[in-house]
């Protein structure tokens, strides 16, 4: 076991208590919205933020455990940080900045200097070593940031929103790097992040964080396939109906039925994809089992598709294409039929 | 023991040190002015007067407004060299008093005023702090001391600047003591160095006899033979311009009369 | 410089204006009653250059001892949550309000051979401050100083911690980070400050003369020796006040090329 944190702290309103785990070389994902404390967390395992009660342990040394006294401070902890706006030194070179650490940690200059270089063209930014950070795209300055908290060979890397701050293009590239990076990282990564899709593609384990609290913890697949709640659901798209299962009917806490395709018992969420959901002008006729009346309520171009909010006895999200969403001359408040099919219905107990 | 000594010396000095009597004019006017108030004087008074006066001059004011309580008089105390300054770059004053002859020079230069008159002398004292930590003390011999049986170089010494009309005096009786190099600080004017003196940051400092009397227990002071070689002249004038030539014709009398001659002396200045 | 030309708003122009007029045209008043015949002879008098060179060193050193201890002590006003940290700004920026007279009373107070410490420093080591060069050097530090720790404060203030956060966890104490990130941030307030602090210890008069005295040579500043001109001759005090002015402006336009000049390598 790499990383074991047990954290308590209080910041305003918000009290934080999460325990985590981390494998050498697991990458964690702590998933939540803004204010859900997730940046409390990364701060008390860097050693910024005194916590209330915590103890945490990296490669069995302690580094706080505060019923035994133990606080080690930032500066002593072996670990990288990268953050959301990078925070690269103004007024040092980009090599220089790479090599910060290492020369606070003793390293000679030239030693220093080397492996910043090498690190640079790691991330692909050889020759760039001379520049400021205020010459940098976003992106560079992201992947000098990470070449920063990397070269140090660090026991634990923190990141906090790494990619959030980057526009869509730069994002999908940075982020597909990012992944080779901690797949050759050694250490134990919690990277924290609102954006599922950061939490998918780089992570092995995501913790579902709100208020301070997880509400559910997994694989990704475990957890898109299976959210816990409705924040969970709509975080990675799922449209997530409680009720009670009989048999492959589901009878909705909220009122109405879904038919499902497989047979089950007891209290269940009944789980459906927004790429699932079919809507019709017109009552549909045929094969699909679960036909609702429902009212658009909202809809968000998204991509190529439209995510669509459906209200009703049945609440849906319903991706349909940009295409079939301006020929069917669909407006907020058009009323509409929502058909799925039983087999596109995921069916687990809660 | 010593303060005693101090003061006599203080009042011998001030015996020795009287001069002329008042001028005939302000005897007359003072003999025609016990009634003076009925005249009515308004209005406001300005008086430029030398930082020293500030004690006596008060009086003097309060004194003329009680007789004339339609007037409002009003002083700016301050170095006479800028406040000489102050009214040759056409300050609104009535009367202006001057620690020294140059300032009202450059005043009556400049035709801004005439027929200033003398109506008391300065002379310097050497002050020492209360504790006198150099142990300065004059001989046992009869007479008044030299500054040189004062002074040694080794002392700590502050004088005026020989810019302000102090420290002309205390260049004039350094010089012709030997002592031109005591000096370890020129100030700027003659509170500075009662201020240095009564802080005990000093071994000693040449003062006026007035601001030693003003000073009060604050210091010790001797008197010395030099003195006499220099001892300020304060003269008093109308100003040309005065937008309240009468009142200050008023001020002026006052000061030369018998009650500002024994307010002076009171004060510790000289008869001129 | 070329964007927004001319487009300056009148209720911004006007009064920008006249606050140029209101600084300028007193200078030009001494530019214009000068005696620039006898400026030259003024210029190579001895007493003059002394008290010129007395002066910028003393300025100097005064900014150099502001700075080794004002910036310490802006970082603990900007950078720490010690209890009574507004009683102790408000406490440091009374050499701000105090009258310099005062505040060379209050130093002969503490420092005077019968003050508090020097009372001690002449018994134990001979060593009596007052009428001494190094004693212009303290009057002007403590009227000064206040300039700096004022900008240096606001500097810290306005930079962003989080520059510290990620030193932090590079392995930097917070000395290390002091030196290395905060500091470099800073500069250009320390700079500014610096300039302030520079200026007005030059300028220092009140706090000078009470407790370092006037004596040509050892503690006859400039502005000293103007104000001593100006009771007898106002023209040498006009011609002493333009060498101050114009010293003074050399310095400060030369320091500022040599900043401009770093600051357009660095963008």
């Amino acid at each position: 076991m790499s990383l074991a944190a047990e954290v308590r702290v209080r910041r305003g309103p918000l009290a934080v208590a999460l325990d985590l785990e981390v494998d050498d070389g697991g990458v964690l994902a702590v998933l939540g919205p803004n204010g859900a404390g997730k940046s409390t967390l990364l701060r008390v395992l860097a050693g910024l933020l005194e916590p209330d009660d915590a103890r945490v342990l990296v490669d069995g040394v302690v580094w706080d455990d505060v019923a035994a006294g133990v606080h080690l401070p930032a500066h002593r902890r072996p670990l990288g940080m990268v953050f959301q706006d990078h925070l690269l030194f103004p007024h040092l070179s980009v090599t220089e900045n790479v090599a910060f650490g290492l020369r606070c940690r003793g390293v000679r200059r030239a030693a220093a200097r080397a492996a910043a270089g090498e690190w640079l063209a790691r991330v692909g930014l050889d020759g760039l070593g001379d520049r400021r950070p205020g010459a940098l795209s976003g992106g560079q300055a992201q992947r000098v940031a990470l070449a920063r908290a990397l070269v140090g060979a660090p026991a634990l890397l923190l990141l906090d929103e790494p990619l959030s701050a980057l526009d869509a293009r730069t994002r999908l590239t940075v982020r597909a790097e990012l992944r080779r990076h901690l797949g050759e990282f050694a250490g134990s990564t919690v990277l924290v992040t609102h954006d599922p899709v950061d939490a998918m593609a780089l992570a092995d384990r995501v913790l579902v964080v709100e208020d301070g609290a997880v509400v559910q913890a997994g694989t990704p697949a475990d957890v898109s396939r299976h959210p816990r709640t409705d924040y969970v659901a709509r975080l990675v798209g799922l449209s997530l109906l409680p009720g009670v299962a009989s048999g492959r009917r589901v009878r909705l806490d909220g009122g109405g039925v879904v038919a499902v395709a497989e047979e089950a018992d007891g209290p269940v969420f009944a789980a459906v994809r927004p790429e699932s959901v079919a809507l019709f002008l017109s009552r549909p006729d045929g094969s699909p089992r679960n036909v609702w009346p429902v009212r658009l309520t909202g809809a968000t171009p998204h991509g190529a598709t439209v995510r669509c909010e459906l209200d009703g006895e049945v609440p849906l999200v319903a991706d349909v294409t940009a295409a079939a969403f301006a020929e069917m001359g669909l407006a907020p408040g058009a009323r509409v039929w929502a058909a799925v099919k039983a087999s596109e219905v995921a069916v687990y107990t809660r | 023991m010593r303060r005693t000594a101090a003061l006599a010396v203080l009042l011998s000095l001030a015996g020795c040190g009287g001069g002329g009597g008042l001028t005939p004019a302000g005897e007359a006017e003072v003999a025609a002015d016990p009634t003076g108030g009925d005249e009515g004087l308004t209005g406001t008074l300005t008086v430029f007067a030398a930082a020293s006066l500030t004690d006596v001059f008060t009086g003097l004011g309060e004194r003329l407004e009680v007789e004339h309580p339609q007037l409002d008089v009003r002083f700016n105390f301050a170095g006479s060299s800028a406040l000489a300054q102050q009214i040759a770059q056409g300050a609104p004053a009535d009367v202006f008093a001057s620690a020294a002859e140059g300032p009202m020079a450059t005043v009556t230069d400049a035709g801004l005023a005439e027929d200033a008159e003398v109506f008391a002398r300065n002379p310097l004292v050497l002050a020492v702090p209360v504790d006198n930590p150099a142990g300065i003390e004059p001989p046992a011999t009869a007479g008044l001391p030299g500054l040189a049986d004062l002074l040694v170089p080794e002392h700590t010494v502050a004088v005026c600047a020989p810019e302000v009309p102090c420290g002309a005096a205390a260049a004039e009786v350094l010089g012709s003591a030997g002592l031109a190099d005591a000096p370890d600080t020129y100030d700027d004017d003659v509170r500075a160095v009662l201020t240095k003196v009564e802080l005990g940051e000093v071994d000693a400092g040449l003062v006026y006899v007035s601001d030693v009397r003003a000073a009060g227990d604050a210091v010790l002071a001797y008197a010395f033979r030099e003195s006499a070689r220099a001892v300020n002249a304060y003269p008093v004038a109308v100003l040309a311009d005065a937008p309240n030539a009468e009142a200050g014709r008023a001020f002026v009398d006052l000061v030369l009369s018998e009650e500002g001659r024994r307010a002076l002396t009171d004060a510790g200045f000289q008869q001129p | 410089m070329s964007r927004h030309r001319g487009g300056v708003p009148a209720p911004l122009l006007v009064p920008a204006l006249l606050a140029v007029a209101f600084l300028v045209l007193p200078l030009a008043g001494l530019l214009v009653r000068a005696p620039w015949p006898d400026l030259l002879p003024q210029l190579t008098t001895p007493a003059v250059g002394e008290a010129l060179r007395l002066s910028l060193v003393s300025a100097t050193l005064a900014t150099l001892v502001s700075l080794v201890l004002g910036v310490p002590l802006a970082w603990v006003l900007a950078r720490t949550r010690a209890r009574g940290r507004s009683l102790l700004r408000a406490l440091v920026t009374v050499p701000l309000v105090l009258p310099p007279v005062v505040g060379g009373v209050a130093l002969f107070l503490v420092l005077g051979r019968q003050g508090l410490l020097g009372r001690w420093l002449d018994e134990a080591f001979g060593v009596t401050v007052p009428f001494t060069t190094t004693a212009v050097v303290i009057a002007e530090t403590f009227v000064a100083m206040p300039f700096l720790v004022i900008s240096v404060e606001g500097a810290l203030r306005a930079a962003d911690v989080r520059f510290d956060d990620a030193a932090a966890t590079l392995g930097a104490d917070r000395w290390t980070t002091f030196r290395r990130v905060t500091l470099p941030l800073v500069a250009p307030g320390i700079a500014a400050g610096a300039v302030l602090c520079w200026a007005r210890a030059l300028g220092e008069f009140g706090a000078t003369i009470t407790f370092a005295g006037n004596f040509p040579g050892t503690t006859q500043t400039m502005p000293l020796a103007v104000y001593l001109a100006l009771q007898q001759e106002p023209e040498a005090a006009i011609v002493l006040s333009l060498v101050l002015l114009a010293v003074s402006l050399a310095t400060l336009l030369l320091l500022r090329d040599r900043w401009l000049g770093r600051a357009s390598v660095s963008a």
